[in-house]
């Protein structure tokens, strides 16, 4: 099958080799990292993670989200998801590629990398992730890839393969709360040592994965003869308002702890990022800027026709990606780290190489993602001639 | 001058010739100065090492020197090859100081006096009974050493992860950032200073590994040495573990406390106010 990969139009070929000029110069960049050390990034002691890891947050919940379309399809037989289930399992797959590559990217050392393997430590929530993701990338490789074979042939999927999907869904909800083990287990980082941290991660993924997903297959209706579906992107779109409003009310929730109770360590990362503390508040243009895109997004989809437009529909997860990344992409990691454990503030902001590495690794992903993608829809095309 | 380690291995040795118990002999070989030492066990047998640092002892070494004292830190910087990188988001650091209010955050008080506020105090890592980094350490790189306590890094085994300095609620954990080696030279004239530690590759965590190599032969951490050498005595090391040590006894003489003992962590560095 991935033979059709290796067809396509003028613009599928200009678009690989655009991802595969930014994978360059992305490569480039980490070989000086490699070589130089992390000290090219704009990490420090104080804020001893970044980019990097905000990526690898933001992206292991787009990868959960692709439960969003397995577990209506299959659990509960909602049809019309059966166009789209192997869109959301390939947009899995890649977003695992690019959370794999980003905590590669972030490690001072990865050449041993194979320590974890080596010296497995079940105390470390790192294992773990390290095992839920990888599980979560290859159950989403076999289902979607014998699916997908098996619609080619016009055949039913064989038995053992429904038993991967039953385990999938529950463990599409392991890798985020796993993820979000990282930091809510973590004593004195007052932003992160919060009990609603897996359940904001869910939610805030299972916005933003639908959304993109939502965005994706208005690209895949415009550039292939295969249509996702009128009636799949409407349902989509009431799963992306349904899981922002709850993503918007989690985080109301940390605002009444934080500020009725009064603890300054509650509220000091949060003025940090809305206000600034200790005379650093760059995060705060972004923040606000994604609180207005959060109401936007919101107003777009509470009302019904612009939900139900395609247009306003795609302006709404536009916005909704860049506020739920700024949250979580961003925000997230830097403000658990602001104030320092001396409660002094250092500035984080990353550097030119770790922001050209960022879109490497980005690219790589786009790549995995575009060469699923053209084979998924190859095959959808095939069926339907 | 008290006895130190040396002196005292000498005395309880002779001691041994001539049969006499280790307190008896010091009170014939050295009168009176037992209380100013009061050793624990040989330094090869603690079983929790910990520190008190008498911050009024300490106080009082600064005032007397224009700029302060750095005695402790820099002793530990040359044994430990730590480089000067000029820079503090880089900087690695074993054992420094914080002002008061930075050192103690949970402590805030409005009305503190400004000199109090600003006092320099001694950190390093707590070598805490229940530490953070070690729970989230994906390789064991870091580790209890279950015989005495001590948490130890492997250098050798860190993948550079930095779970551990997330964890840290002490900020007693330093990343090489870069090559130790292509630190600025013209503060690092003489590096590496000490050719019989081991170097640091760039991309790994390390942290006071309160001198196990030291106390392997029986010496004290360079930092108490070096205390102790010029006179000030504010760094006191023992085992925690044993009710008639010399950390025990100054933990019933004195008010301590410890830094965010809230969170269960169960720091080893007691602080006398």
């Amino acid at each position: 099958m991935l033979d059709r990969a290796l067809k396509g139009s003028q613009g599928y070929w200009g678009w690989l080799i655009f991802l595969l000029v930014l994978m360059g110069i992305g490569l480039g960049c980490w070989l000086y990292q490699f070589f130089e050390g992390l000290k090219v990034t704009g990490m420090s002691r104080d804020v001893s993670w970044g980019l990097y890891i905000g990526q690898l947050t933001y992206f292991v919940g787009v990868a959960a989200s692709g439960v969003m379309v397995v577990l209506p399809y299959y659990l509960h037989d909602y049809k019309a998801f059966g166009r789209i289930t192997i869109l959301g399992e390939f947009l899995a797959v890649a977003s695992i590629v690019m959370c794999l590559l980003f905590v590669f990217v972030d490690l001072g050392n990865p050449v041993r990398i194979m320590n974890v393997i080596l010296y497995p430590t079940p105390n470390s929530i790192l294992f773990w992730d390290m095992i839920v993701l990888n599980v979560y990338m290859l159950l989403n490789i076999v289902i979607g890839w014998n699916v997908l074979t098996a619609e080619r042939k016009g055949l039913a999927y064989q038995k053992w393969i429904k038993v991967l999907i039953y385990i999938s869904i529950p463990w599409a909800f392991s890798i985020h709360t796993v993820t979000a083990f990282l930091y809510a287990g973590l004593p004195g980082r007052h932003y992160w040592l919060t009990a609603i941290m897996a359940a904001r991660f869910l939610s805030s993924a299972f916005c933003a994965g639908p959304a993109l997903l939502i965005l994706l297959c208005l690209i895949v209706k415009r550039v292939t003869t295969f249509d996702p579906g009128k009636e799949q992107i409407r349902t989509l779109a009431g799963i992306v308002t349904y899981a922002m409003l709850i993503n918007v009310f989690f985080f109301l929730l940390e605002l009444f702890t934080a500020f009725y109770s009064q603890i300054p360590g509650h509220m000091h990362p949060i003025v940090f990022l809305f206000k600034g503390l200790g005379g650093v508040g760059n995060l705060a243009p972004w923040m606000w800027a994604a609180a207005v895109f959060a109401v936007l997004s919101l107003i777009l989809l509470v009302v019904p026709s612009t939900r139900r437009n395609e247009g306003t529909l795609a302006v709404a997860c536009a916005v909704l990606i860049a506020a739920t990344w700024i949250d979580k992409g961003l925000g997230l990691i830097v403000a658990g780290f602001t104030p320092n454990p001396f409660h002094t503030v250092t500035e984080y902001w990353p550097t030119t190489p770790e922001v050209l590495i960022t879109i490497g690794v980005l690219a790589t992903g786009f790549l995995v993602l575009t060469v699923l993608y053209k084979v998924a829809v190859s095959v959808k095309e095939e069926a339907t001639a | 001058m008290g006895v130190d380690r040396r002196e005292f291995l000498k005395i309880t040795g002779y001691a041994a010739l001539f049969g006499l118990g280790g307190k008896a002999a010091i009170d014939i070989f050295a009168p009176g100065e037992l209380e100013a030492a009061m050793p624990g066990p040989a330094l090869t047998e603690g079983k929790r090492w910990a520190m008190v640092i008498d911050i009024r002892k300490c106080l009082e070494q600064q005032a007397k020197e224009k700029d302060g004292c750095d005695a402790c830190m820099e002793a530990c910087h040359v044994v430990h090859n730590v480089p000067d990188w000029g820079n503090e988001k880089h900087a690695v650091k074993w054992i420094w100081q914080e002002p008061y209010e930075h050192a103690f955050p949970n402590q805030p008080n409005p009305f503190m006096t400004e000199s109090v506020r600003h006092q320099p105090v001694i950190l390093l890592c707590n070598h805490c009974f229940n530490p953070p980094c070690v729970r989230v350490c994906p390789t064991k790189a870091t580790f209890k050493r279950e015989s005495d306590g001590i948490v130890m890094m492997d250098m050798h085994r860190c993948i550079g992860c930095r779970f551990c300095m997330a964890a840290c609620p002490y900020g007693s954990r330093s990343f090489n950032w870069g090559d130790p080696r292509k630190a600025p030279k013209d503060l690092n004239p003489e590096y590496p200073t000490n050719r019989e530690y081991p170097e640091r590759s760039k991309g790994v965590v390390e942290k006071c590994n309160f001198c196990a190599e030291l106390i392997a032969k029986g010496e004290l951490p360079a930092c108490v040495q070096e205390c102790d050498k010029i006179g000030a005595h504010a760094l006191t090391f023992g085992d925690l573990n044993d009710p008639e040590s010399n950390v025990r006894t100054l933990l019933q003489e004195h008010y301590t406390i410890r830094r965010k003992p809230e969170l269960g962590t169960e720091p080893n560095i007691f602080y006398i106010i």
